[in-house]
This record gives structure tokens, C-alpha cells and sequence, in this order.
């Protein structure tokens, strides 16, 4: 009867045409707790080593809160611009056809194959000041690599596949004949863009944003070349984990590592529930 | 009920074998020696280990493997206390090697069980330069000069970077009389001039040399002097200021891991053979200054005698490390933010 109706995920006790589920379980159990639960939990457990008090002593010392506050504040920003210039992207590789069009579309997933130091070597020499676009912003007096703003080209250039890669499918699938509708039921481009398209990608763009916001605040790799890493000014938090490691000091590193992971679960969290409530409402 | 009792048993099965988790135990192998060295030794074993398994051959009759893992010195040392089963240390600095022993690995000893604290050769702290020193950097003091920039590594995550930031702290203190405030204002009149502070000696190198930043490079002596071989003749220039430190990058044997294994003799035997005539010249063709008296008599002209005080001047490396690089010390007082 109900045949077409989506069926809600099997549970347990249903038969599933899939075999194994027992086995499965298992598997699943114990690969995330192997490669993501223990090591969150040995984290979790590592700080208190110095009780409450060294646990915010070493988060609320002044080099390490500008440091989160930059690594925090870049990702966001580059994030947040990431969302724009992805959806542009996207859209170009989307909806129109051109020569080599297959080729740029690989090259979006290039920051995802190319290890990270690499990128940032690159990014680097391409904005130092004798590089060939520093050399050019120099004289302008536009410093970008080893400053703040070095940072945020770094998660710039990290987090684009992440944005891409989301609004991609769900540009494929959105059906061209909704957006034939709106404009022979008289409205404009850009109302037709703001009004139909955009309520459709706003669940993918808020994931796409997230993803790229969570692996811009942890990124070391690429950063650590281009970011100058003065202390209180273009110090990231992933350095300053590195730099108490150094002195041997694991109880106060994983506090900065946890309190990482909590401003990030806090976004993470955040933007899900903005996509719920994008997807609950808009959507084609 | 069948598929209640395999969720049962796949959820026994993932708990148990969480607590089957760490690895086991490596069965003995003493036909091979690992070396957890740091970043800038790479040259210098390569040709060192085939020197020694030569010698272990004719000596014992018995082939010898030796394996090298390279990272930085103090990411070495954590390895090692987290279960990496190096047979031998050899890194940039004693204060590594003593948080080692501290975790009972290594006998708290250790550095007066081979000859020269432990230390088969040393390097000191010197300043590189552009070719014909266009801005005429000469000492100490002209690395404070407003139109001076100065590439280092960041003394918190670098051992040479704390080697160059207390060859800068032991000049101006001597300068000042010992005045423990006038030098520290000096040394954070050097970092001012610091544009760039690279988290490795290596990566400082490659900012200065490639990248073209800065006007003087403070580092290593031996990287200095691979710079100037690997950028040509005439592009830089190497500047041995009045004074400055003997750096001492020691060696250990890692007593847990030999006795475990049985590779006792033969990790002694490859220490020991460092000091002889032969990998001191392989040393010192790499930038290092030599022990052996013959030796650097033959690379006099490559080491020019200097003016070095060593790390006894700041009450050894615990002290010298609690109050300038700890968390609150003295380099985080240079970068406050204002």
C-alpha cells in the first residue's frame, strides 16, 4: 500500500535486505570508538593534571587567548567567505558548459590531495613580499603573508573544496524547471536567485560552511608557513599546543586542545540546527 | 531472538577489543640499532651509520642494520618516553634528554658516562649575511639597529632557536655586568627586529635564504655553513660575533630499550665510535665542530677559534629552560601583547 512512502531506517529487530547487521554494529561500535572516541576521551581526561585552576590557567593566558582568538576568528572569515565565492564556483561549474570545464572542476579538489605544507609553502613564496603577488600588493602597502590576513588566505585556499563539494549535488538536483516557474510567474532574476535557488542551497552552504569552518581552526600544515607566527599576533592555537608540547607540558596542551574542540562542537552544533531549520522550511 | 543475540555479541566483541587495544610487544632483533635523531643530522648519519656497520662487521664478524628516525628533538624525546624503541638518542640539547631520564628510561647519569658531557661535537650560534654584508653586521650590537631585520626560529618549538635566543642573552649579560634586566632588554630588542618567527632552524633558513626576508639569519653554525654551500659562492656570507655559546647536542644510550632488546654493546660501540678520527672528520665535513684535538687541527681554517661560554652559564639547561622558555618566562614576557 504504502510502497512509495520513504520507509524509516530499519531497526533492529525488522529483517533488513542487507546481511550482517549484528556484525556491522559491531564494526561500527568499534572503529569509532578506536579512531574517534578514545583519543577525544584521553583528551578529555588529559588537562586536569593542575586541577580547575591550571586548566584555565593555561587557556586564559593572554598569548594563548589571542591565538584562539585568531584561529577562530580567520576560520570564520574565510569560512564565511568560502560560502560565497564556492557558490559561485559551484554555480559556474554547475550550470554552464565551456571548454575544459572538467578540468576546473578537478582542480577544486586539489587542496584536498596536496599535503598541507606544500600549500602553505606555496602560498608563501606566491605572497611574500618578493613573491609575485606580494611583490605586487607591497607597494600598496598590503602585507599578507606572515600577518593575520596570511592566515586567512591559507584557510581561504583550505576550505573552498569543502563549500564546493556541498552545493554541488544539490545544484544538480535542483530541477531548472522551478526556476523556469518563478520567472514565468513574473519575478526577477535576482528575486527568482534570493526567493527560489538560495532557500534550496541554504542547508548545503550552512554544511559546506561548517566543515570548512572546523578544518580552518585546526589547520597547522599549510598556516604555519605563511602566518609570520609572532606570539599575540599571528600565533595560531595549533602552535601553541606545539609549543607546550615542547616544554613537555601535556596537561596544558590538551586544554587549549580542549577547549579547541569545544568552541568547534559549539559552531558545529550551532550550524546544525540552522540547517534543520533551513531544510524543514525551505527546500523545492 | 537470532538478532538479538548477534547485537549482543557484536557489542561484546567491540568492547573487548577495546581493551585489546595496545599493540604487542616486538620480539628481540639485535642485528639492527635505532638512532631517533634531530632534524638537521640527516647528512651527518647517513654517512655515520655506514662508518659504524663497517666496523661492527670487522670487529664482530656480524651485519648490523641501523635504522634513523628524524623529526624534531623535542618531538624525538616524547616519541621515545611514548614507547618509540630507540637504542641510542643524538639531539640538539641535554634538556631533551634529561626529560628522558626524568621518565626513568635513561640513568640520570647519563651525561657524564661518555667523554665531553656527552657531547662528541659541538656547534655554536653565528650569524649569517647576505653576500659582501651590505648593511655591515658585525656583532651583537648591530642586531638591535632599527634598520636591522633578524630571521630566527621560535626558541618554543626549535632547540637551535634556544641555543642563538642564550648565545644573545650570554653576550648581553657579560656586556652589562650581569645585569640580569639590561640583557633581557637587549635580547627583546633583538625579537623586535624579528619579522618572521619560523617554528624550525630548517624553515628559518629557507625564509632567509629563499623567501629573501630579513637582513641576518641567527642559527646553527653548521647550517650556516650548508647554506652557504647549497646557495653558491658569493650569495651569503657567515659573521662569528665576539662571543657566543657552545651549543652541545649530546648523545645517550636509552638503558629500558637496550636491556629489553639486548642491544646493550652494540648501541655503546656506536656512541663510542662518534668520538673516533673518522666520524669526527665526517663531523666536521658536515659543519660541526670536531672533539678530536688532530681533527680540528686539520679544519682550523673552517672553525676559526671563538669566544664561547656554554650552558653552565645560566645554571644548566633546567634552569636556563624554567625561566626563559617555560609558559610566563622570560621569551613570553617579549611578546606580550600590548
Amino acid at each position: 500500500m504504502a510502497a512509495f512512502a520513504p520507509s524509516p531506517p530499519a531497526s533492529w529487530r525488522e529483517s533488513s535486505p542487507l546481511p550482517g547487521f549484528g556484525l556491522a554494529l559491531g564494526f561500527t561500535v568499534l572503529y569509532l570508538s578506536a579512531i574517534i572516541l578514545l583519543p577525544l576521551a584521553a583528551l578529555v581526561t588529559r588537562p586536569w593534571q593542575h586541577g580547575v585552576g591550571g586548566f584555565l590557567g593555561a587557556i586564559f593566558a593572554p598569548t594563548t587567548l589571542e591565538a584562539l582568538r585568531l584561529s577562530f576568528a580567520a576560520a570564520a572569515a574565510a569560512a564565511a567567505a568560502n560560502v560565497g565565492l564556492g557558490l559561485l564556483i559551484a554555480w559556474v561549474l554547475q550550470r554552464y558548459d565551456f571548454p575544459f570545464r572538467r578540468v576546473l572542476d578537478a582542480l577544486v579538489d586539489l587542496p584536498f590531495a596536496l599535503p598541507t605544507a606544500v600549500a602553505g609553502i606555496a602560498l608563501a613564496t606566491l605572497y611574500g613580499p618578493r613573491g609575485w603577488i606580494g611583490g605586487l600588493l607591497e607597494p600598496l602597502g598590503i602585507k599578507v603573508a606572515y600577518t593575520p590576513l596570511g592566515v586567512f588566505v591559507a584557510l581561504l585556499a583550505v576550505g573552498l573544496p569543502f563549500v564546493v563539494r556541498s552545493v554541488q549535488p544539490v545544484l544538480a538536483d535542483l530541477d531548472a524547471a522551478y526556476e523556469e516557474a518563478a520567472r514565468t510567474l513574473g519575478a526577477g532574476a535576482l528575486q527568482t536567485f534570493v526567493r527560489v535557488v538560495l532557500p534550496a542551497l541554504g542547508p548545503a552552504l550552512t554544511t559546506g560552511f561548517a566543515l570548512a569552518f572546523a578544518r580552518g581552526a585546526g589547520e597547522y600544515g599549510s598556516v604555519i608557513f605563511i602566518a609570520g607566527n609572532m606570539p599575540g599576533v599571528s600565533e595560531i592555537a595549533p602552535l601553541v599546543i606545539v609549543g607546550k608540547l615542547e616544554q613537555y607540558d601535556y596537561s596544558g596542551a590538551a586544554a587549549v586542545g580542549v577547549a579547541m574542540l569545544t568552541v568547534s562542537l559549539a559552531v558545529l552544533i550551532a550550524t546544525n540546527t540552522v540547517q534543520t531549520r533551513l531544510s524543514r522550511r525551505g527546500g523545492p | 531472538m537470532t538478532h538479538a543475540l548477534s547485537r549482543r555479541g557484536a557489542l561484546a566483541t567491540g568492547g573487548s577489543a577495546l581493551l585489546a587495544l595496545p599493540g604487542t610487544a616486538r620480539a628481540a632483533d639485535p642485528t639492527s640499532l635505532l638512532n631517533a635523531s634531530y632534524d638537521a643530522t640527516r647528512e651527518l648519519y647517513k654517512g655515520f651509520d655506514a662508518l659504524f656497520a663497517a666496523d661492527w662487521k670487522r670487529r664482530t664478524g656480524r651485519e648490523v642494520r641501523i635504522n634513523q628516525s628524524f623529526d624534531g628533538s623535542g618531538k624525538q624525546a616524547r616519541a621515545v618516553v611514548d614507547g618509540l624503541e630507540a637504542d641510542v638518542v643524538t639531539l640538539a640539547l641535554a634538556y631533551d634528554i634529561d626529560s628522558i631520564a626524568a621518565r626513568g628510561l635513561i640513568a640520570h647519569n647519563w651525561q657524564s658516562r661518555l667523554p665531553f658531557n656527552s657531547t662528541p661535537f659541538t656547534s655554536t650560534i653565528v650569524f649569517l649575511v647576505r653576500g659582501k654584508n651590505p648593511k655591515r653586521i658585525h656583532d651583537w650590537l648591530d642586531l638591535v639597529r632599527a634598520d636591522v631585520k633578524v630571521i630566527t626560529a621560535n626558541p618554543k618549538t626549535s632547540g637551535g632557536a634556544r641555543w642563538a635566543y642564550l648565545a644573545a642573552l650570554g653576550f648581553a649579560t657579560h656586556r652589562n655586568g650581569g645585569d640580569a634586566r639590561k640583557a633581557l632588554g637587549f635580547v627583546r630588542g633583538i625579537y623586535a627586529n624579528v619579522p618572521v618567527l619560523d617554528t624550525g632552524a630548517r624553515g628559518a633558513t629557507t625564509t632567509f635564504v629563499q623567501r629573501g626576508l630579513g637582513d641576518v639569519l641567527l642559527g646553527w653554525e653548521s647550517e650556516a655553513l650548508l647554506a652557504i654551500k647549497a646557495a653558491g659562492p658569493g650569495r651569503l656570507e657567515i659573521v662569528r660575533p665576539s662571543i657566543s655559546i657552545a651549543a652541545e647536542p649530546p648523545a645517550s644510550v636509552v638503558d629500558k630499550v637496550v636491556d629489553k632488546r639486548g642491544s646493550r654493546a652494540m648501541a655503546e660501540a656506536y656512541l663510542r665510535l662518534l668520538y673516533s678520527d673518522a666520524a669526527q672528520d665526517l663531523a666536521a665535513r658536515q659543519g660541526y665542530r670536531p672533539r678530536a684535538r688532530a681533527v680540528a687541527a686539520r679544519y682550523a681554517a673552517k672553525f676559526p677559534p671563538m669566544n664561547l661560554f656554554t650552558i653552565a652559564e645560566f645554571g644548566g639547561w633546567k634552569a636556563a629552560q624554567a625561566r626563559n622558555f617555560a609558559d610566563g618566562g622570560a621569551f613570553d614576557k617579549i611578546y606580550r601583547p600590548r
